[in-house]
């Protein structure tokens, strides 16, 4: 059984297992806009693979972050539309 | 004499070209403006677009001031898109002797008339959290500001236009004769006077001038909001900007609006092609990263090269060319085309007007002879 545990979401506690991806976690706290565009219109993960980086968020302080490729890890900070 | 189609025949339209083009545009001259490219396609697309006053000469003060007062006119008229910011600027001393250089900055500034204010160690922290600690203070220039150069010379470039000014793009310009200007199809463009404002491609037109090719490098993060605040440059920019050895770094950031940071900055002399250079690149950043550690977790997404059209003495070359009735020039701005645009403009069309500056011109006519440049 892959390791349980918990991430926060924007402050919400989530939990997730180890082979669970960060998109999944916040996903699963009900949030779909991650980021924003320069101009301002919400942005969501698009193609879940890595190419589209629309899925950018905040991951313990670094921004930028691809959630889909960036696996849970206990203590993690995930924050979105920054 | 025959009549021509111009007055005043325009060669480039990167911004000190637009900004010409607009100044006698606006004096009811008949104006033509021909670019062999795209509107600021050269330095000006390639630089930073720091609005700065920069004090290596008295003259150099003059023009960056004076043409920092002509930008904060125009702000209430520029379009969105030139991104108009006016974050100031920070000189930032990473000893006690460039805090002394801070010092007599600030002397020098207030008796000139431009506000400025001596950061010490705590204030520079809290003004740009970000910084190292261990530096000394700084010098913040709060009227300095950034924009998007290139849009900016596109609103002068139509400025120009609705004042009747007509652009030819993109077309080349082989010679500059006595009629006008020859483009590369050979016809002939008449006008009474042309303007040289080709950067660094100017001398290829006129043969003998002192404008040299300097490389600079640049990077452009992803966007991270306040992560700086000001443009931020290390005191000991001017020994890099000065140094007429072949090449330096020096640490220069700058935040966009959109959240981005533009890092540099190089200077290369003696370089043609336009490849990125990952050593200089790599000092570069690291000379960035020793300022701001930060820098290190920031995604870059794009680097990119650029050609300063420098002289000598530093200073751009701006009205007649000497044993040429009909040529004028307006070129050699280095790394403050941005800023001088403006300036530039205003000297070149009361020359052609001949009538009395706001500041004195000797210092930028082409036919001076070059003052030795204070360290």
């Amino acid at each position: 059984m892959p390791k349980a545990f918990s991430v926060t979401v924007n402050g919400a506690r989530v939990g997730v297992t180890e082979d669970m991806t960060a998109l999944a976690a916040i996903l699963l706290s009900g949030t779909t806009t991650l980021r924003r565009s320069v101009s301002g219109e919400p942005r969501g993960a698009l193609c879940g693979m890595g190419v589209c980086f629309e899925c950018r968020v905040t991951i313990n302080g670094e921004g930028h972050c691809r959630s889909c490729q960036i696996r849970c890890a206990q203590e993690m900070d995930i924050r979105t539309d920054d | 004499m025959r009549a021509r189609a111009y007055d005043v025949v325009i060669i480039g339209a990167g911004i000190v070209g637009a900004a010409c083009a607009w100044a006698c545009a606006n004096e009811g001259l008949r104006v033509a403006v021909i670019e062999a490219d795209i509107i600021g396609g050269g330095a000006t697309g390639a630089g930073m677009g720091h609005l700065v006053v920069m004090d290596d000469s008295e003259a150099q003060f003059a023009l960056t001031r004076y043409s920092r007062s002509l930008w904060q006119q125009l702000v209430p008229e520029l379009p969105d898109d030139v991104e108009y910011e006016s974050c100031g600027t920070i000189w930032v001393a990473a000893d006690e002797e460039e805090m002394q250089a801070v010092r007599q900055k600030k002397e020098f500034y207030e008796v000139r008339g431009v506000s400025a204010e001596v950061l010490d160690a705590k204030a520079l922290r809290a003004a740009e959290p970000n910084l190292r600690e261990g530096l000394v203070g700084g010098l913040r220039v709060a009227e300095d500001a950034v924009i998007y150069a290139p849009c900016a010379a596109r609103f002068f470039i139509e400025r120009a236009q609705s004042r009747g000014a007509e652009l030819y793009l993109p077309r080349v310009v082989t010679e500059i004769s006595a009629e006008g200007v020859r483009l590369n199809d050979g016809s002939v463009i008449a006008a009474h006077r042309v303007v040289n404002a080709a950067g660094t491609w100017s001398p290829m037109l006129t043969p003998g001038i002192e404008v040299k090719k300097r490389k600079g490098h640049l990077v452009i993060t992803e966007r991270y909001a306040e992560f700086v605040k000001h443009q931020l440059v290390e005191l000991g920019y001017l020994k890099s900007a000065h140094s007429m050895t072949t090449e330096s770094v020096a640490f220069n950031v700058q935040p966009r609006r959109t959240g981005q940071i533009l890092i540099g900055s190089s200077r290369q002399f003696d370089v043609e092609s336009k490849k990125v250079d990952a050593s200089i690149l790599k000092r570069m950043l690291e000379r960035a990263a020793d300022f701001l550690p930060g820098v290190n977790r920031l995604a870059a997404i794009r680097s990119w090269t650029g050609f300063r059209a420098a002289t000598p003495d530093k200073l751009p070359l701006i009205g007649p060319w000497v044993g040429r009735e009909n040529l004028f020039l307006a070129t050699g701005h280095e790394g403050l085309g941005i800023t001088t645009s403006l300036g530039t403009a205003k000297l070149l069309a009361d020359q052609l007007l001949g009538r009395a500056s706001e500041i004195p011109i000797g210092p930028y006519l082409p036919s001076r002879v070059p003052e030795s440049v204070h360290a």
